[in-house]
């Protein structure tokens, strides 16, 4: 559908895409991911003929971007970082403005196209309000209305979530997944949860190439070592060690100083493979000690990300179109680990971080899953009250 | 491009800026059709073109400031880019509605003569000259319009726009006075034309930051004045107050208005529009690569 072949695009002397090749199947969402200045805008800048590139081609369903722009971008819908919206028009009149310029059949038809993307994005309340008065997660669907109308093959959408609340996140995305029917999505992020949630491919850019590309599962799967289990037990230490340690496969277990009731985390490295589940519990009940809480810790894209993108140099200054906040990478990563540790190991002595930390790495995904599940839960609940 | 004329044609009478324009015409045409055809009884007509030339200063740059720059300020000009049309068309769209908000108050000022006429039994009036002039008058707008258009194509802030125009107006308006000040001795046009040799390549040195084009640009254009001011000194002489005559634009419509039907101006008037619409489409398009 889409093939990327050697794509170059240098500022100066700077690259801000190095040599990237790619290509987009049919009928699939692609995550585009990468920190900021990877060049995820500028790529998709080019992929959809707004920017030149230095070198290389994009051949949209076998027409080029650059030799034949038109017949390329007619089978385009195009959400940028920013929704390009006129102010002064209301939605309804700027959609059909974008339906016209599309070359969307007659007016009875253009109508027609206009009002199923309202109806698809959840903007027909708001079709003849002007443009400028609208709240920017109403702007945001405008722009993506925009971008789907007139039944593109390809939708590109440049950060389609940045900027909303909970509950328009989960809405886009849904308007995002029920896209993928008929249509091929690409869109960037670096929201991972995000990404991991909808898309069926993720490519990871960093400093303008790419670095990784499969599908969410196969990423995780790749990089996950010995599998590592966490688990709360009640029952006296010593024989909770030696329970566990008589299990087949179990190749280490560490354990917290127990709680005043009487419950102690343990941590059980396993050998990769092993199958020690039902073995674990039926060794602890054996032994007197009751399982109250057991869970798999496992490389989560956060990790393959930081993994993949350390692998990279630093990207030097951002001189991409990339306008949204920093995100530093390092201080994502900080920042959960820290805050996984405080949850999830309490007992453990500030003395020893550098051996905890493993074990930290992995706990916090569930973590940060588990708020924004949360957070999307309370969104869906604001969402059925409107 | 109907689509782009469209849309911007509803964007100029959504806001001010189209009634503006227009009400800034009318008015001055007809504070001059009081004064000249009601208080001095003249059956010139045309005069008042004539004398009212100097309100394209303000009003194209009113009217002209925002049509790109205000696409790339908003970065609406993405949309455009990924849009299925060239940027030829964009440029064209946006240039016509400019052109239709113009012809408005110029169709207006046609009917002034009109109700003129019963009160002119000796038939003093002059509809060839003063339809004539008309004709030119919207032909001096529309290359404006286009030096506008280019100007506002540059910058993503209205207010330079704006003001860039205006300046690029007076030079047209004040050209005509001020290349007879020139010297037309042969050394100072060397001189005049090495210097702006200079500053040309210095242009193309700054925008393709490639010393080789810039000095390829300035030897170009600078080897041609001094084997002329070598080899033939008298064509030198004279030929810098003609250059910059061909920029004043105002002068080609003054004929007009002496009666004159004058079809090289009516070429001028068009080719400056031409040039000027394809240097927007080559300012948009070199946008797309930097």
């Amino acid at each position: 559908m889409i093939e990327v072949r050697n794509l170059v695009k240098k500022y100066g002397d700077h690259a801000a895409v190095d040599d990237l090749t790619f290509t987009v199947e049919q009928g699939q969402i692609y995550g585009f991911l990468g920190p900021n200045g990877a060049g995820k805008s500028t790529t998709m800048n080019i992929i959809t003929g707004c920017l030149a590139a230095t070198s290389g081609e994009v051949r949209i369903d076998g027409h080029d971007i650059f030799k034949e722009p038109r017949a390329a971008k007619a089978l385009i819908g195009y959400l940028p970082e920013q929704p390009p919206l006129y102010p002064d028009m209301t939605p309804r009149e700027y959609l059909d403005f974008v339906a016209q310029v599309k070359g969307v059949g007659k007016k009875q038809q253009r109508a027609e196209a206009v009002l199923s993307v309202m109806e698809k994005t959840g903007i027909v309340d708001v079709q003849d309000r002007l443009i400028k008065n609208l709240s920017k997660g109403y702007k945001q669907r405008v722009g993506l209305a925009q971008a789907i109308l007139g039944d593109p093959q390809v939708i590109i959408l440049d950060e389609p979530t940045v900027g909303l609340d909970p509950a328009q996140i989960v809405e886009i995305r849904g308007v995002i997944k029920s896209l993928a029917e008929d249509h091929t999505v690409i869109f960037s992020s670096h929201i991972l949860s995000e990404v991991s949630e909808i898309c069926s491919r993720i490519l990871i850019i960093s400093g303008g190439k790419l670095v990784a590309e499969d599908t969410p599962e196969a990423l995780e799967s790749r990089f996950v070592s010995a599998p590592v289990l966490y688990a709360t037990v009640k029952g006296d230490p010593d024989s909770i060690e030696s329970a566990l340690r008589s299990v087949e496969g179990v190749t280490d277990v560490e354990l917290s100083a127990a709680k005043e009731d009487g419950t102690t985390d343990v941590t059980v490295q396993c050998a990769s493979g092993a199958e020690v589940l039902e073995a674990i519990s039926l060794a602890l009940l054996q032994n007197g000690c009751l399982l109250l809480r057991m869970e798999e810790g496992r490389a989560s894209l956060e990790d393959v990300f930081m993994e993949l993108i350390a692998q990279e140099p630093a990207p030097q200054a951002p001189q991409d179109t990339d306008a949204t906040p920093e995100f530093d990478a390092d201080a994502l990563l900080n920042g959960t680990v820290e805050s996984a540790y405080a949850q999830h190991s309490p007992f453990d002595s500030p003395t020893e971080p550098d051996e905890e930390a493993p074990a930290a790495e992995d706990s916090p995904v569930n973590d940060t899953t588990e708020t924004i599940d949360d957070a999307q839960e309370g969104g869906e609940a604001d969402d059925s009250d409107l | 491009m109907t689509a782009i004329f469209k849309r911007e044609l509803r964007s100029y009478f959504r806001g001010m800026t189209g009634y503006v324009f227009i009400a800034l015409f009318l008015a001055v045409l007809g504070i001059y059709v009081s004064a000249i055809c009601l208080n001095y009884h003249s059956p010139k007509f045309e005069y008042i073109y004539f004398n009212t030339t100097f309100i394209f200063l303000i009003a194209v740059p009113v009217l002209s400031m925002r049509s790109i720059a205000e696409e790339r300020r908003q970065k609406t000009d993405q949309l455009l880019y990924s849009l299925p049309i060239s940027t030829a068309e964009i440029v064209l769209g946006k240039y016509f509605a400019m052109l239709c908000v113009f012809a408005i108050p110029v169709l207006v000022s046609c009917l002034f003569p009109l109700i003129l006429l019963p009160f002119d039994p000796s038939g003093l009036l002059s509809l060839a000259t003063i339809y004539s002039s008309a004709l030119a008058y919207f032909l001096l707008g529309a290359a404006l319009i286009s030096i506008g258009l280019f100007m506002s194509s540059l910058t993503e802030n209205q207010i330079i726009a704006a003001l860039v125009s205006f300046v690029a107006m007076l030079i047209c308006y004040l050209m005509g006075q001020l290349k007879d000040m020139l010297p037309s001795t042969a050394a100072a046009t060397a001189i005049v034309f090495a210097f702006l040799s200079a500053l040309l390549s210095l242009l193309v040195f700054f925008v393709t930051k490639s010393r080789t084009a810039g000095w390829l640009i300035f030897i170009v254009l600078e080897a041609p004045i001094i084997v002329i001011s070598f080899a033939k000194t008298t064509l030198l002489e004279g030929l810098l107050p003609k250059v910059f005559g061909v920029l004043s634009v105002f002068d080609r419509f003054y004929t007009f208005a002496d009666g004159l039907f004058d079809g090289t101006s009516i070429i001028y008037f068009l080719s400056v529009a031409a040039l000027f619409v394809v240097f927007t489409v080559q300012s948009m398009e070199k946008r797309r690569w930097s």
